[in-house]
């Protein structure tokens, strides 16, 4: 089991109140996955024209040390927000391949979770209630996100285990199911120069999906191939910086409930996620079909 | 008419109160209303009650239901009326996977539509489904009908043993050994009787009947050397 919910805004007056209804949905997926818990929030804000989500074992000493560095390399005082094991790093777009070689290179012991111009991951080990209060995701706003909770099957529980997993620039995926073909396919992408964090198998599809968008794919046109070529058991919810995405494997064991209205599109692994959605008495409520590409842009 | 209100009461307490009156004849009428997707609601009846559920629920809901009615206002997750032995489960939204799943005995009327799995290993229930149903359904079906007024996905049907199969729309694909069969008077008589007890006005002669060609499982003395 995993549990995941998905919320792509439609409506902007929505926007103040998506981490609050992200939040609410998340907590409601905890029996699906208590060993941790995840959350990809996508927003826009002149005043973060590039965003870089790290997290530290350490942060007390890691986050200062990081401040200064970003500070000398770029001759401007670093904007560094620390959420409890993450920080959220904003720099002007020009600056941002700097300083994340900088990271890569100086400080090994960061993992970056997410970068762009949009996307901040958090994630953690632990119960989804305590993961999103350690982030304070309620209070966040934004135009889309998506939330995972993780009973772990392929890999060990750890912060790096948890989802979402973000393999480029604005994007995420999380995943509820197994995928059998993993090994292989990581391989292959190795060789295309794809690079992973982890032993995980849902890290391969994040990558694969990566990699068919660098190749020129929309969303959609990735997920299709995506069809192909992931041999296992799958529902993904994938993010973009514009766009929502869903497929479900041609056997559709794992569940989902997807509801739209003219203010929003949300998923759910059940039903119970989206029940305090404004609305949902009077939304579209459906199951989406196996094998079939559904995403919106906005 | 007693309301049961599951934004106060608690989902077992009220499962319990449903099934104290199990093996009595009593009649009682209940509505459940604040369902909010709950699962393994309505579970376990054993008496001819009825039971209104004014919302959606979530996995399980009327599973192994005997002689109680059950309706549900809304749509209903994976396993509804999961192993029924009889009585008559409604839903008038849409059901998720494996609706039915191994029942024995009953009505199952789904209003919208069916997901995948309708009907796996269904062992003599009665399904009626008004909206299309997904792949995979009645796969190994032992006994009962399966009425779909809409279209069946692929591989309906497959290793099927002797339950019926009537669909009105298109079928994508027949599973392993399933073949259409002729529709003689007797199958429209008992659809007739079928769409009658589901509430449903369709006219069975739209139906295109389909079954097991029993030819699956069956020994042939000229495939001996292979065993």
């Amino acid at each position: 089991m995993c549990g995941i919910v998905g919320l792509f805004l439609k409506d902007s007056t929505l926007e103040p109140d998506l981490g609050a209804m992200l939040t609410a949905m998340l907590v409601t997926m905890t029996d699906r996955g208590p060993d941790s818990a995840g959350i990809a929030i996508y927003s826009e804000d002149s005043a973060k024209p590039f965003k870089i989500t790290v997290q530290s074992l350490d942060p007390a000493t890691d986050f200062p040390a990081l401040s200064d560095r970003i500070a000398k390399l770029t001759g401007a005082p670093a904007q560094l927000l620390e959420k409890g094991s993450h920080a959220v790093i904003a720099l002007a777009k020009s600056a941002a391949d700097t300083v994340l070689t900088m990271i890569r290179s100086d400080f090994p012991e960061l993992r970056i979770m997410s970068q762009g111009n949009r996307i901040e991951i958090f994630k953690e080990t632990g119960l989804p209630e305590k993961v999103a209060a350690e982030f304070s995701v309620a209070a966040m706003h934004g135009t889309h996100g998506i939330g995972h909770t993780r009973m772990a099957t392929e890999s060990a529980v750890t912060t790096l285990g948890a989802h979402p997993f973000s393999t480029g620039s604005d994007q995420c995926l999380v995943h509820n199911g197994s995928l059998s073909n993993h090994n292989s396919l990581r391989r292959k992408l190795v060789r295309d120069g794809m690079h992973f964090e982890t032993e995980n198998d849902s890290e391969v599809a994040a990558a694969y999906l990566t990699r068919r968008m660098q190749g020129g794919d929309n969303l959609g046109g990735a997920l299709q191939a995506g069809l192909d070529d992931l041999d296992g058991f799958y529902t993904f919810v994938v993010g973009t910086e514009t766009g929502f995405g869903v497929l479900r494997d041609p056997i559709a064991c794992k569940p989902a409930v997807m509801a739209e209205t003219d203010r929003f599109v949300a998923f759910g692994s059940e039903y119970r996620a989206l029940v305090d959605l404004p609305g949902i008495k009077d939304a579209r409520v459906w199951e989406p079909q196996p094998a079939k590409v559904y995403f919106w842009e906005r | 008419m007693t309301i049961l209100d599951l934004s106060e009461q608690a989902l077992r307490s009220v499962n319990a109160e449903l099934q104290s009156l199990n093996g009595t004849q009593s009649n009682a009428e209940y509505e459940i209303i604040n369902p909010r997707g709950s699962h393994a609601l309505a579970v376990g009846l054993n008496a001819p009650i009825a039971v209104k559920i004014a919302g959606s629920t979530g996995y399980y809901c009327a599973g192994m239901n005997k002689h109680a009615t059950v309706q549900v206002a809304g749509s209903v997750g994976p396993g509804v009326a999961e192993n029924m032995m009889s009585g008559m489960v409604v839903v008038d939204g849409d059901a998720s996977q494996y609706a039915g799943a191994t029942g024995h005995g009953g009505l199952l009327v789904v209003r919208g539509n069916a997901s995948s799995r309708c009907g796996i290993s269904m062992k003599g229930i009665d399904i009626v489904v008004q909206g299309d149903i997904g792949h995979m359904s009645a796969f190994m079906a032992q006994k009962g009908n399966l009425v779909v007024l809409g279209d069946a996905g692929d591989a309906l049907g497959d290793s099927l043993y002797e339950a019926r199969l009537f669909v009105r729309g298109s079928v994508a694909s027949l599973g392993t050994d399933c073949i259409e069969k002729e529709m003689r008077q007797e199958h429209i008589d008992l659809l007739n009787d079928l769409l009658a007890r589901a509430g449903v006005d369709a006219d069975p002669a739209e139906f295109r009947r389909y079954g097991s060609a029993r030819q699956l499982y069956n020994f042939h003395i000229d495939n001996a050397q292979a065993y």
